[in-house]
Parts: structure tokens; C-alpha cells; sequence
């Protein structure tokens, strides 16, 4: 594990810092002692845990306002934390540092049914949306496959995507308008329900920022109507390569599903050991391809999709014929990942996006370098996106296979890069991939991405460490790592 | 003209002008030039560097050098049956991809496929400090480091002069229509506001104050129970209709009279504007001629939870835009400064402060 720097807590800090918080937060909005701390030293990231000097969970912007304040005076550091399901470390907290928890925020402040958006908290789940708007017939449509848990103040942090991106797009194009405050205490309120506002899009810019800009304290989402149909189906493949393949045929062939999701034998396997779907458990991969529109969109588009897929060599293409199929198709793919947490004491999520056509490639190049280094893959993701998400399965308690782990994730994110892919499609840098990042951009790039930060937060406080790495880091990570046998930022001093 | 790579070059201007400590007018096609506050700099021509660098149709994505045509673009494109999302205006035959993207203009289809922003996936830029710098890329999804490619689209060039510009595209739909129905103002925003919370393939409506024009996307029997559902009065089988009001080549805009592009909540009711309007976007967008005042104009609009620019044949040394929170404005100008931090790019163009 890659340990950051460790300043040793400074007790009069933690003194000062309690001492002017509890000027306006009650005392059970305050949190300082090491079992209460402990529910919050970790994200879904869990192999890195700390502990935070103090936790504060506020319900009110002017609270956030006063504490943000204090923070920059005492220039202790500040993590805002939603639900905690992160996958990249981006929650972790520091301890030296406030860790922020907007859970109290989570009210739902407003339904626009004319406008068809809703004004929420950013301690909202992201499914508790699409409930509260049901009766209006509109949901709001990015759907991550932790949508019963995470935040909708996580989800604009990191960009996050679903299954049903594809179509609709990500966070960044579900959400109108953010109230933020900044490291100042200042209250910004950014984007409108108008389709667009004055000057820089900042909205896009605050997206997937990983709490490194501004704490986020409302978001107006974008809801849209419920198609009259969705339908799904499932194709089955006896080649890996075929399926990667079908992908990019069925867009090609200019159909863009509302999902179009993948997942290899091992995760077939595992989601059927959970929860009984009915996968054919013999197959190498499967396709789960959903449709939506009108009803008679649905009819066509079916039988068009179907043809292709059997084109493309599946072995087999189930129609879901009523809602309750429909529900148990997709049940085995969102419960995949605490599937595979059945088959393996512990499982590590990449991330990686590529373009489709080297999905077939990149499927088999893991799975080459799985047998390399002896650690099993499972994988299930979002193949109309390219976004991959291979399962490393480990066991922590066995010495030296979390480095292993680590290490063949750093060989698929490179891989990745490689292929004319990010390293990140919808979890964020946070403190995982923040290696990473050194392969993917230049040092004038993350420098301008340090000058963006300084625009929003000049004094370094919020979510210091994450998301993207100081050059020094970069020159040690280079020195250990010499890529292709040349050094990925060969400019600067080697320490 | 020939595709070539002039990188070096306008890397080379920029060392120039941050020497010269000149400022710079970066225009690529000059068909937007109207567009925005008049700008003091020496001009640099963007549109040699052209040239579609890479597009594979089963990847939807397309990635261009600036100073190529939207029409070689979107000629390039039809090809393969597929289109740019946005349906930017050109407004001229020379229009660029580098400045449709920087202007951040989208056409009727941005409510039902996206904004010129929603389509961006990555950016090659030069900064203020002549450094060339890529953002995103050309995958669908990617959320390494802050997303400075969307921040590009309508910046008017202020941040940076776009290299290369990688977007999503989509396939085209099966068939377009048209049909209209009698409506003044008041019923066509009630009745855009009821379709908007149906599912229906709905890709642009229009409202010229007495008709109300909409534009049916999709495969035939959609657009047939769509048109059951609206109840189409007439149909309109062409495509100029659009290319028109996108163009604003219809007779609405010809005119000389300030001309302001409202962008509102898509329901707010017709406001109390001395002046003709008409509407795009379900509502959303709303074109306003008007000698009124800027500040009767905006106080209503603002009011109203929107913004007004001045689109054209306005007083050009004037807030175009429309002016910023004092928070906000920090923030620009904190922006600007950390891209452009000798302030060479486009200055003023967007606000008179930076
Ligand atoms: C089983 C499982 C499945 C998942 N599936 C998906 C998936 O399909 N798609 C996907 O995209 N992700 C997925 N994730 C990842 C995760 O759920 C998302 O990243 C989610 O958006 C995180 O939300 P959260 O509320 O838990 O945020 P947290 O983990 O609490 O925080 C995430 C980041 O956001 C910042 N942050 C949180 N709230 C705020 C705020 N109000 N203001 C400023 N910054 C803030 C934090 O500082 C941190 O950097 C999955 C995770 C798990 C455990």
C-alpha cells in the first residue's frame, strides 16, 4: 500500500477545532473519539483505512459555511464524505484533516413536475430520487449498481455512471444545477433549470471534481418521463471474443441500447450461485442488452437486435416476456460484485475504459496476465461504454497477495492508457489510481490541473492527496516504474 | 484546402505573442464573429489547421483538428448515416468545428440529444503559457482529472485555443417529420410542457407565435403513434425548415433590431417583453427582438430563473453576456487566470473583466 506522508495529529488543533465547531454544531453532530471515528475510516475502498481528527456531520449550508470557514483559519484539511461507497479511496480520511458527512443532508427539497427536475440534498440516495418522482411518471435516469446506497452528492463528485448511461447519459448530463460552498464560506450557485447558463460551464467542471473544488449542498437533478416499455435481453456466447465483438456490431449497426452490459464465466457463475437467475452457466460470456422507447419502438428494435446478436455468433438470445424476467435478468447482474465477494475473501474493482473495438483484446490480455501472476479475474461491466470492470479476486490475509493485486490492477489501468483508454471511466482517481495518473497525463497537464484547483481552493484544504498527483510523487512513481523503457516524465529531477 | 497539422505554428504564435506581449483574436471560419464583446488583438487565423484526425464509426466518435469545416464534418459523417448530436449552427460556409465547440452554440435537436458541452469527450488545447495539453479523450466515459474539455465548450476561446476536438456522434434516426398545430404562446409552452413528460420522439419543436412546428425522430411507427398522440393538424415533409431556423435564415431574424437569446426554465409562462418572440426547446430557449433596455430585458429574465445574452446587432462594447454573481465572476476570473495567466486569449470577448 502506498503510504501518504503521516503527520502526527496536533492536539491542540483537535482542541481548537472542537472548540469553535461546537459553537454552532450540537454535540452529537460532532464525533471525536476512536469508536466513533471508526465507522469512517475507510470508503467501499476498504483496503486503506484511517482514522480522521473529528468527523462533523451538518445539516445546514450555513453550518457547512461556518465549518469551512474555521477549517481554512485553522488550515485543517477537509474531506467531504456522502455515503461512503467510493471505490477509489476518495472518501479516505486524512488525520490530520475534518472528515465532513453530509448524510443529515438529505432531504428532497423540491419536485419541478413543469420543468421535470427535482431540487435535492446531497445525502439523498440516488434510488430514494427516482422513488420520490414515480408518481409523476419521471425518474431520473443514471443508476449505479450501488444506487440503494450512494449519495447523490457522491455521485456528482465522481461522475457516476449505470447501467443505463449508455443512452442517457452520466451524471454530468442528468444534473442542472449544484449549490456549492467554497473553502471560503462562500455559497456559489452554479448551472440553472434553464438548458444552460452565463459564462464558464462550471457545472461540468464541479462533476466527477472528487471534492476537491467546493462541498456540494444541493443538486437540481433532471428527470425524465418512464419509457412506455423497456425490455431486455439476454445473448449468450461461447467466445469471449464474440461477444467483446457483438458490441461493437450492434452499435455500428446504429442501435444505441438503453444498457448494454457484459459479464464472463466467473460472474455468471457467481451471480447464479447468489441469486438464481437463470443464466446459462455454461456460457463463456453473456450480453444483457435493454431496449426502451414507445411501444412499438420496443417491437422493432427486438427483433433488429436479436438478428444481430445471433449474426454475431451468440449461442443463444432469451427475451424477457414480462416484468418480473425482466427483473430477474438484470437481478444477476447488480448483485455481480457481492457475488464475487461470496467466491473471494476479497476483490479488487478496476475501472478502466476503452474503446469498444479492443474490448475482445483487452478481455484477453487480463486474462493472460491473470495467469501470470496467479490471481483469478471475474468481469462485469459496462460494455457499451467500453467501461470495463475486472474483479480481482485476492485474500488480504494471505501475505503478499494484496501487493499481487495491486500490481496486476496497475497493469490493466496501463493497459488501458495503452489502448487509447482512461484509467478511470466513473469511480474517480481518489488515492487508488492516483499512480496512474503520472502514466496518463503530462506534468504540464497536471500542473494545469493543480491551477484549476487553485482557482477554486488556493490553500490546498480540500481532499488534499486525491485525485491528482504533485509532480514529485510522479518522479518517484516514474523512478519505480520505467514504462517501455522510458520514463513517463523524463523533464523533471529524479529524487 | 489541404488537411495539415499546423500545431507547431500556432504554438510558435502564442511564444510570439506572450514575447510581444500582444493579445490575440483567434478566429477560425470568422462566421461568429458577431458573436460576443468586440476584441482589441492581433488575429490569428485557426482554420489552417484542419483535418479529420480519426473517425470510426462503430466507436461514435469523430476527432477533428479545429479549423476543419463542420460541413466536411457532417459530410464526412452522413456517410456512415450518422450526425453531431448538437446540430451547431454554422452561420457561413466557413464555419469550424474549433469555433462551433468554443462558442458552445447547439441547434433545435439540443433538449433531446444534448448540448455542444454533453458531446464533448476530449480536447487538445494550447494554454496561455503555450503549452500543448490533452483533456479526456475518446472514450465514452472518463473521469481522470477535472473535465477541462467541457469547460472549453462556450468559453470563446478565453481558455485556450482548441487544437483538436474529439465528440460523440449518433447515429441518424430512421426517419424525421414534421407537423404543426395552432397555438399562441401561452398553449404551446402548456402543451411542450405536457409531451416533455411522455415519452414521445419529440427532436425539435418551434414556435413562431401563432404555429407550433414539431419534428418527429425515430423509426415509422413511433412517429406514427406520436402524431396520434400530439394530433397533428398539417405536415411538413422538409428539412429546410430546420436548416432555416437553425440558420436563422427564416424571416423572424431578418431583422435589425437587437436581437437576444433568452434561455429560460423550459415552463415559464410567456414574460411581459416589449418585442417579438419566438421559441425553441420545448420552451428553453426563447428569441427576443427588442429595443428594449438590457437591464428591463434581464431584470425579467433573471427573475425568471434564466439568462439573456445580446445575440446580435447590439452595442458589442456592452455586457453581451449576461453579468455574473460577484462569486462567480471571482471564480472566472481565478479560471482565466490559471489557463491563460498573461491573458493573451480572446480578452474581453466573454466579460469586460477579463
Ligand atoms: C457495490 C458497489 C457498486 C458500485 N457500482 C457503481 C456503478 O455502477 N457506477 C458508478 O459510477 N459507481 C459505482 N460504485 C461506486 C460508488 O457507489 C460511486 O462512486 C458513488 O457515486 C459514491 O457515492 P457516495 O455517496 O458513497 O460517495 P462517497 O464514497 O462518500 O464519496 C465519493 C467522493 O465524493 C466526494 N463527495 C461526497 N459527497 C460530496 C459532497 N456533497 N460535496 C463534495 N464532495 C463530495 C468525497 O470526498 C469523495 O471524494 C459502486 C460501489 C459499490 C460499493
Amino acid at each position: 500500500m502506498n503510504q501518504a506522508s503521516k503527520p502526527v495529529p496536533d492536539q491542540d488543533i483537535a482542541l481548537r477545532l472542537a472548540q469553535r465547531l461546537g459553537a454552532v454544531l450540537p454535540a452529537e453532530s460532532l464525533l471525536s473519539s476512536a469508536e466513533e471515528l471508526r465507522p469512517y475510516e475507510c470508503d467501499g475502498l476498504s483496503a486503506y483505512r484511517r482514522l480522521p481528527l473529528m468527523v462533523a456531520l451538518p445539516e445546514t449550508t450555513e453550518q457547512v459555511q461556518h465549518i469551512l470557514r474555521v477549517c481554512r483559519e485553522l488550515e485543517v484539511p477537509v474531506v467531504a464524505r456522502g455515503a461512503g461507497t467510493g471505490l477509489s479511496g476518495g472518501a479516505l480520511p486524512l488525520e490530520n484533516g475534518l472528515l465532513l458527512s453530509l448524510t443529515k443532508f438529505n432531504r428532497i427539497l423540491e419536485i419541478d413536475a413543469h420543468n421535470h427536475c427535482a431540487r435535492v440534498q446531497p445525502g439523498v440516495r440516488n434510488l430514494a430520487i427516482s422513488e420520490a418522482v414515480a408518481a409523476h411518471n419521471l425518474y431520473y435516469a443514471p443508476d449505479p449498481s450501488s444506487q440503494i446506497a450512494c449519495s447523490i452528492g457522491g455521485n456528482v463528485a465522481e461522475n457516476s455512471g449505470g447501467v443505463h448511461c449508455l443512452k442517457y447519459g452520466l451524471t454530468v448530463h442528468n444534473i442542472m444545477a449544484l449549490e456549492i460552498v467554497t473553502i471560503d464560506g462562500e455559497v456559489l450557485s452554479l448551472g440553472s433549470r434553464a438548458l444552460d447558463s452565463a459564462g464558464y460551464d462550471l457545472l461540468a467542471l464541479m462533476t466527477g471534481s472528487e471534492g476537491m473544488l467546493g462541498v456540494i449542498t444541493e443538486i437540481t437533478v433532471k428527470l425524465l418521463p418512464n419509457p412506455e416499455r423497456a425490455q431486455v435481453l439476454l445473448a449468450a456466447f461461447d467466445d469471449v471474443q464474440k461477444a467483446g465483438d457483438a458490441v461493437a456490431t450492434l452499435i455500428g449497426a446504429g442501435i444505441i441500447p438503453a444498457g448494454l452490459e457484459m459479464m464472463d464465466n466467473p460472474a455468471i457463475r457467481a451471480a447464479e450461485d447468489f441469486v438464481h437467475a437463470g443464466y446459462p452457466v455454461d456460457a463463456a460470456a453473456i450480453l444483457l442488452c435493454e431496449l426502451d422507447g414507445t411501444n412499438d419502438e420496443v417491437s422493432i428494435e427486438i427483433k433488429r437486435v436479436r438478428d444481430v446478436l445471433l449474426k454475431a455468433g451468440a449461442t443463444e438470445v432469451r427475451t424477457a416476456e414480462n416484468d418480473q424476467q425482466r427483473a430477474s435478468f438484470w437481478a444477476g447482474r447488480k448483485s455481480a460484485f457481492p457475488a464475487v465477494g461470496r467466491i473471494s475473501p476479497d476483490y479488487y474493482c478496476m475501472d478502466g475504459t476503452i474503446p469498444r473495438k479492443h474490448i475482445a483484446h483487452v478481455l484477453k490480455r487480463i486474462s493472460e496476465l491473470s495467469e501470470e501472476c496467479g490471481l483469478q479475474v471475474a468481469n462485469v461491466f459496462h460494455a457499451g461504454d467500453g467501461n470495463l470492470h475486472p474483479l480481482i479476486l485476492y485474500d488480504a490475509n494471505t501475505p503478499g497477495e494484496l501487493e499481487k493485486a495491486e500490481d496486476f490492477g496497475a497493469k490493466i489501468l496501463e493497459l488501458s492508457i495503452e489502448v487509447g483508454g482512461t484509467i478511470t471511466g466513473e469511480h474517480g482517481v481518489g488515492i487508488e489510481k492516483i499512480n496512474q495518473m503520472c502514466v496518463q497525463f503530462s506534468s504540464d497537464e497536471l500542473t494545469q490541473f493543480h491551477a484549476i484547483k487553485a482557482a477554486f481552493d488556493p490553500y490546498g484544504l480540500l481532499n488534499p492527496g486525491k485525485a491528482v498527483p504533485t509532480l514529485h510523487r510522479c518522479a518517484e512513481f516514474g523512478a519505480m516504474h520505467v514504462h517501455g523503457g522510458k520514463l513517463p516524465h523524463p523533464e523533471l529531477p529524479r529524487f | 484546402m489541404s488537411n495539415t497539422d499546423h500545431s507547431q505554428a500556432i504554438q510558435d504564435a502564442v511564444q510570439t505573442a506572450l514575447t510581444d506581449k500582444t493579445t490575440l483574436n483567434i478566429q477560425g471560419g470568422n462566421t461568429k464573429q458577431f458573436y460576443g464583446r468586440r476584441i482589441q488583438g492581433r488575429p490569428l487565423d485557426v482554420s489552417v489547421h484542419r483535418g479529420i484526425v480519426s473517425y470510426e464509426p462503430t466507436e461514435l466518435v469523430l476527432t477533428a483538428r479545429c479549423g476543419t469545416a463542420l460541413r466536411e464534418i457532417e459530410q464526412a459523417l452522413d456517410k456512415h448515416n450518422q450526425m453531431l448530436p448538437f446540430e451547431p449552427p454554422h452561420f457561413g460556409d466557413t464555419a469550424t468545428l474549433g469555433g462551433a465547440v468554443a462558442s458552445g452554440l447547439s441547434g433545435p435537436r439540443r433538449p433531446y440529444s444534448g448540448a455542444v458541452r454533453d458531446n464533448v469527450l476530449g480536447v487538445k488545447i494550447i494554454n496561455g503559457k503555450g503549452q500543448i495539453l490533452s483533456f479526456g479523450g475518446e472514450v465514452m466515459k472518463n473521469v481522470a482529472g477535472y473535465d477541462a474539455s467541457r469547460l472549453m465548450a462556450g468559453a470563446m476561446g478565453t481558455l485556450g485555443i482548441l487544437l483538436e476536438v474529439s465528440i460523440k456522434v449518433l447515429p441518424k434516426p430512421a426517419t424525421e417529420i414534421t407537423i404543426a398545430r395552432s397555438a399562441d404562446a401561452a398553449q404551446a409552452i402548456q402543451l411542450m410542457t405536457e409531451w416533455t413528460g411522455q415519452y414521445l420522439p419529440v427532436s425539435a419543436t418551434y414556435h413562431d407565435g401563432k404555429e407550433l412546428y414539431i419534428r418527429l425522430s425515430g423509426n415509422n411507427k413511433a412517429i406514427e403513434s406520436a402524431k396520434r398522440i400530439i394530433g397533428s393538424d398539417s405536415v411538413d415533409w422538409s428539412d429546410m425548415f430546420w436548416y432555416n431556423l437553425r440558420e436563422q435564415a427564416n424571416s423572424f431574424f431578418m431583422d435589425d433590431l437587437p436581437l437576444w437569446r433568452l434561455s429560460l426554465p423550459a415552463a415559464t409562462t410567456p414574460l411581459q417583453l416589449q418585442g417579438d418572440v419566438v421559441m425553441e426547446w420545448d420552451g428553453g430557449l426563447r428569441w427576443l427582438k427588442s429595443s428594449a433596455t438590457a437591464d428591463n430585458i434581464r431584470s425579467l429574465v433573471n427573475a425568471a430563473g434564466g439568462h439573456a445574452i445580446l445575440f446580435r446587432n447590439g452595442d458589442r462594447d456592452s455586457d453581451i453576456f449576461n453579468p455574473l454573481s460577484a462569486g462567480l465572476l471571482n471564480i472566472h476570473k481565478n479560471l482565466k487566470q490559471a489557463f491563460d495567466p498573461q491573458g493573451i486569449f480572446n480578452p474581453q470577448r466573454l466579460y469586460a473583466e477579463f
